[in-house]
């Protein structure tokens, strides 16, 4: 069993305490900040990452159960320089105000995107059994775990909804 | 040298609109946008700073009394526990905004359950947080405390209590009288960034990364705090995440990290557990009000009545200010307003976004909605027939007034019907729907600022200074501004923000910070202006500037000829703030659903129309009235905190119990900006924004809950228990 | 969080030998147990890791049912294609539930043992006679506003806070335990969690050392299938009340009422004479409120919580009324 988690595309060692969060870790540990701690209980969105492909709470889980799993954070989508579409979508619109929950926001939306094409099911789908659709409904839904006290959820939709429509035309 | 001015007269010049750059109210993105998004933004606990401890901060179990002894020894034992810190420096409180001086000191006095008594360092936070919840306290416990505003006397704020006319009379002989009992509950900030500071002395002189939102405030308190000199404290706040009042004054985070860091010779950082934002930073009162409006035949108010209850701990000055658009917003000749105040031993109360009309005004636009409905007046109508020439109670002029412009605008973009109205029109599937309006107002303040602009020999520029930027977009209508007037394109205006080693801004709080500090900048850039105008041989007046070089002449970088020009703005609110009335205004309408078996309601569109002076920025300009809109909705649907009667407590102190809105209780949202210039309000003709988006609103979803499904429910939050306790089966 | 040794069996069998005791917690998910251990709700001296050791399919078994595996994913169950065909109660429960971060975590056996969300249950400061027995119970003199109405006992008034294992239980499912020695037992939903009676520690009838390895479904059944769930904002909250419904109609009568509720009781809330009251009968609005009679006729409030009462009568009306199309 491999003795290392790979943080966007770097293997590092696991941490020597077990109580150390997989968020910790990357703040405290790798000087990762970019994923943010709101409220350290799953209750705010503010840590997601992207595990395996997945979108996950980090503070909720220990860092020493991740060992050979493939973690994505906010520095590994994108850069200043070198932007994610998602990323620069946010900007453009808007879709933050202080700033803090946006690494989450982003990092769920861009799992969440996924999520649509593989056809995944959200609370506000009226037909479980039929092709999942970008709707702003829909991203309301699935972004309803990343709470943003500032209040720019409707840039947020807009942004998303910018994306996804490009990804469409792709 | 400094360009000063302390605003006495009005500005009608409206200077800003003669420069020729084409950026300023423009819906540029946020200069600071690229580095949010990519989370290389620094917050306060993020700094790299060396060999830095954490501490945890331990708080209280009893509601009343006083700490006999904590036994630090077998805390001390557990692993890489460096320091048990009870210091009598050591806040118990967070600073009221503005308060400039020492909060309640002194930790082993308790004066409501869960307060700060002591911090536990630790080399490592699990370390900390562990011995932290291990350490034994002794108490002894004073029984009897008050918790509940109907235990305690209230006294009344005297110079808040209005007696004009004879409101009691009015009522009487009105042929419309409203008399309503209306309720509100606490709510908290709950910025999504918890509290945080890193602290670090070197030699005397200490440096505090923190989460503030008004450094030029908190350098005094926390230098009082800890009795030395302003001089040997350094506040540094260059990215906040989310303040909305929880921030204002320094918090016990802040002054614990200081002294922690003294005691164990490194820096220290300290966050507070969102659970402990919750339970010690600030609350919002509840409040308990009654409106009383006496209209003639034709909606016309001829008596105006408001007062309200609210709570505060023994000893704090502040009072949820509920009447404050009361005073102005509507006529009426007889007016009784009174706001009371029952000391209780809850967490401190204190600012929360839009303190005062986020409660207040909800409530009034109730007892309007009930007037309309009485007088068979459409709502919209009844507000435009009483807005008053003149603030009723001062008699001053109004300095600048657009209620009606976004009363009407907003009503026709929204599809306002103003036919006859009556509840239950509309059932859709399980889902009555409907729509309400309400006013919106927010006084107007401005704050002495300061701020350095530099223009640079390679014609880029640079402004400095110690406001922050806790998401309003100060960043972007300062690079915006100052990009205006120097005719230079936004990229190359640099603006450092956020350290108290730049000059005095006015601090983020009671929207006056773009007014306030835009003022600052604006006054150094006419100053840089009329440097350039004499090396151009030409009067400032007549200096046109634009895209880095005087229109039709030499550049900049030509013009300075490798000189640097610098000069420092200093705004001061003059005698102008006495001799009018400030307010923002505007309106709200919304359409919501009330489902007939449950009583969950949904908020399927909202638009709020706003006058507020000069838009600085669009892009950020709509994002301020799109939180406010948010939080709206959060006051009028979800948000409420609970507090034990037994101890006092806050019981729902996390963010799965304290309900603030998640991107699906949000519908569509249309904000409208009734542009206009405001002479009085200030030099560049700005009013504040941050708040005025919530004043109101949820006052509109109220009424629309009404109009939906005939419940008039007379509390908030209006939870699916309340709306089915009313609604009419 | 306290200290703790951490321990990641290779087999169900070493894991039953690490757990064999008080000292021991499983993790899987780990979405609940760390959110308690961070207030020190929950302190073990191991955490017994067991999140690698398969269980995470899904299977369909002999009689045209469904085996869940303890560790698949509260996401993979509700987006497996024969949940969302046949037994779209429990996709529809799943998604109703937390936010798809949480749900990529969470686990079909640690969201069966999920616990209370009772505020005095979580702050190790208050009394509580779930989380430090004879303490007291701070919510029935409290605030009380999430608290059960069925079921409740002088020691303790919490709920259980999931919807899984409501719709879990309307489908009538069967919990598959797996103890040291190979012992294996059964256990329907409706059972496995326990009322606080005298004993408001303890949540459901697991044994020290026993694992649960999956939840078994009945073969599918006709009907229409309903998950309704209350709450105080519109995602992303715990259920006021919810109702998990398997209706199924022969003609004018109902032919079929699996009913079962969240929000009201320590339990998922399983009355069995509801369906024998409804099934037979043409389906009205006085038959509707018969039945929340009887659902509800021992319920109790405790202040706060009385509003769950006449909310579990209306959304159950609802409920219903949507599933046999009848207008009230």
């Amino acid at each position: 069993m491999p003795d290392t988690i790979t943080i966007n595309g770097t293997d590092h060692p696991l941490p020597s305490d077990p109580r150390t969060s997989l968020l910790d870790f990357l703040r405290q540990d790798l000087g990762l900040h970019g994923t943010k701690k709101g409220c350290d209980h799953g209750q705010c969105g503010a840590c997601t990452v992207i595990v395996n492909g997945m979108r996950i709470n980090s503070c909720l889980t220990l860092a020493a159960l991740h060992d050979g799993d493939d973690v994505t954070t906010i520095e590994g989508l994108g850069t200043p320089e070198n932007p994610s579409p998602l990323q620069v979508a946010f900007v453009e619109h808007d879709g933050y105000q202080c700033g803090y929950c946006t690494p989450g926001q982003v990092c769920s939306a861009t799992a969440m995107l996924d999520e649509i094409k593989a056809g995944f099911a959200s609370d506000a789908s009226a037909d479980l059994t039929s092709e999942m659709k970008a709707t702003a409904e829909e991203i309301r839904e699935r972004m309803s775990g990343n709470l943003c006290r500032c209040g720019a959820y409707a840039n947020i939709v807009a942004a998303i909804r910018d994306v996804a429509e490009q990804g469409d035309a792709a | 040298m400094t360009a000063h001015l302390k605003q006495d007269e009005p500005d009608t010049e409206n200077f800003l609109d003669t420069m020729k750059q084409g950026v300023l109210g423009k819906p540029v993105s946020r200069v600071e946008g690229l580095a949010k998004v990519t989370g290389t933004a620094p917050y306060a606990a993020e700094y790299p700073i060396e060999n830095a401890a954490d501490g945890v901060i331990v708080t209280s179990t009893i509601v009343r009394g006083e700490v006999v002894s904590i036994d630090k020894a077998s805390a001390l034992a557990m692993p890489g526990v460096l320091a048990i810190i009870d210091d009598e420096r050591l806040t118990t409180r967070a600073a009221q905004g503005t308060a400039g001086e020492a909060p309640q000191q002194g930790p082993t006095q308790v004066f409501f359950w869960g307060q700060p008594i002591a911090v536990v360092v630790a080399e490592t936070f699990e370390q900390a947080r562990d011995a932290a919840k291990h350490l034994k306290v002794e108490y002894r416990a004073e029984e009897g405390a008050p918790l509940d505003p109907s235990d305690a006397e209230p006294e009344e704020q005297e110079d808040e209590t209005v007696d004009q006319g004879d409101l009691a009379q009015a009522m009487s002989r009105a042929d419309h009288a409203v008399d309503l009992a209306i309720t509100t509950e606490g709510h908290a900030s709950a910025a999504m960034e918890p509290h945080a500071a890193i602290a670090q002395w070197e030699g005397d002189k200490l440096t505090v990364h923190a989460s503030l939102q008004m450094l030029n405030y908190n350098i005094a308190e926390l230098a009082d705090t800890l009795g030395i000199a302003e001089d040997r404290v350094r506040l540094v706040s260059r990215y906040v995440g989310g303040g909305f009042g929880s921030k204002l004054g320094v918090s016990e985070e802040v002054v614990a990290a200081a002294i922690a860091a003294e005691q164990v010779g490194r820096p220290v950082r300290v966050v507070m557990s969102r659970q402990q934002v919750f339970q010690c930073v600030m609350r919002r009162s509840e409040t308990t009000q009654r409106l009383r409006l006496a209209g003639d035949g034709e909606g016309k108010l001829y008596g105006f009545g408001h007062e309200a209850l609210v709570s505060n701990l023994p000893g704090e000055e502040f009072a949820e200010p509920v009447l404050q658009s009361s005073h102005f917003l509507y006529g009426g000749a007889n007016r009784a307003l009174k706001l009371e105040v029952a000391r209780i031993h809850r967490m401190t109360a204190g600012s929360v976004r839009a303190p005062g009309e986020a409660v207040g005004m909800p409530a009034l636009e109730i007892a309007m909605d009930v007037l309309a409905e009485k007088s068979g007046i459409d709502p919209v109508e009844l507000r435009l027939r009483n807005i008053p020439d003149r603030d009723p109670e001062e008699d001053l002029p109004f300095s600048s007034h657009k209620l009606a412009e976004c009363l009407k605008q907003g009503a026709e973009r929204f599809g306002w019907d103003s036919g006859a109205r009556s509840p239950r029109h509309t059932l859709d599937g399980e889902w009555w729907t409907g729509t309400g309006m309400a006013s919106a107002a927010r006084v107007h303040n401005v704050g002495e600022a300061r701020a350095r602009v530099t223009l640079k020999p390679d014609g880029t520029a640079e402004i400095r200074s110690d406001m922050t930027d806790i998401g309003t977009g100060t960043y972007t209508i300062l690079a915006q501004l100052v990009a205006e007037m120097l005719g230079i394109a936004v990229d190359d205006v640099l603006v450092q923000l956020g350290d108290t080693d730049f000059p005095r801004g006015p601090g983020s709080g009671g929207s006056w910070g773009a007014a306030s500090i835009g003022s600052a900048a604006y006054l150094a850039c006419r100053a840089l202006r009329r440097m350039l105008a004499e090396k151009a041989g030409t009067d400032e007046s007549e200096l046109v500037l634009r895209d880095g070089a005087v229109d039709g002449g030499r550049s900049l970088v030509e013009l300075l000829d490798g000189e640097e020009l610098s000069e420092e703005g200093h705004y001061e609110p003059g005698d102008i703030a006495d001799s009018h009335t400030a307010s923002g205004f505007g309106a709200f309408f919304a359409e919501v659903r009330v489902n007939r078996f449950t009583g969950e309601t949904r908020v399927d569109r909202m638009l709020g129309a706003f006058g507020f002076g000069r838009v600085l920025n669009e892009k950020t300009a709509r994002s301020q009235c799109l939180g406010g809109i948010t939080w709206s909705i959060g006051a009028a649907l979800t948000e409420a905190l609970h507090f034990d009667p037994n101890d006092g407590h806050l019981v729902n102190c996390d963010l799965a119990e304290y309900h603030v809105p998640v991107n699906r209780d949000v519908g569509e949202v249309e904000v409208l900006m009734v542009e206009e210039r405001d002479p009085v309000a200030s030099p560049i003709q700005a009013k504040g924004i941050g708040e005025l988006g919530m004043c109101g609103g949820a006052g509109a979803i109220a009424n629309a809950i009404y109009n939906a499904c005939g419940a008039r429910v007379l509390s908030f939050p209006m939870t699916p228990d309340r709306v089915l306790e009313v609604m009419p089966e | 969080m306290r200290p703790f040794d951490l321990q990641r069996p290779d087999s169900l069998d070493h894991a039953h030998s690490l757990s064999d005791g008080e000292t021991a917690t499983l993790i899987a998910g780990g979405t609940n147990l760390l959110d308690l251990m961070k207030l020190q709700v929950e302190t073990p001296e191991r955490l017994v890791a067991i999140d690698r050791l398969g269980m995470n399919a899904i299977e369909d078994t002999e009689d045209g049912g469904l085996r869940i595996g303890a560790l698949v994913t509260n996401t993979a169950t509700a987006n497996h294609d024969r949940i969302r065909a046949d037994y779209p109660v429990l996709a529809r429960a799943i998604l109703a539930g937390a936010t798809q971060q949480l749900r990529n975590r969470a686990t079909t056996g640690g969201n069966l043992c999920q616990r209370t969300r009772c505020y005095y249950f979580t702050n190790i400061d208050q009394p509580c006679n779930k989380r430090e027995p004879g303490s007291g119970c701070g919510a029935i003199d409290g605030i009380a506003r999430l608290h059960g109405v069925l079921g409740t006992s002088p020691q303790c008034i919490a709920t259980y806070p999931g919807d899984m294992a409501v719709a879990m239980s309307a489908l009538d499912a069967v919990v598959e335990i797996e103890g040291a020695a190979d012992t294996r037992r059964q256990v329907p939903v409706r059972d496995f969690h326990c009322l606080p009676g005298d004993t408001p520690w303890r949540d459901n009838v697991l044994e020290p050392g026993e694992i649960i390895t999956a939840v078994i479904l009945p073969a599918p059944v006709e009907g229409k299938q309903i998950y309704r769930k209350v709450r105080e904002r519109s995602s992303y909250a715990f259920a006021l009340v919810s109702v998990a419904a398997v209706i199924a109609m022969e003609g004018d009568t109902i032919a079929r009422a699996d009913l079962a509720f969240g929000g009201l009781a320590h339990k998922p809330w399983h009355d069995p004479r509801l369906a024998e009251l409804l099934v037979g009968k043409v389906p009205d609005a006085a038959l509707f409120d018969r039945a929340a009679d009887l659902l509800l006729e021992d319920a109790q409030g405790y202040g706060e919580n009385d509003f769950k009462i006449p909310l579990a009568r209306r959304t159950l009306a609802a409920v219903l009324a949507e599933a046999t199309e009848t207008t009230i």
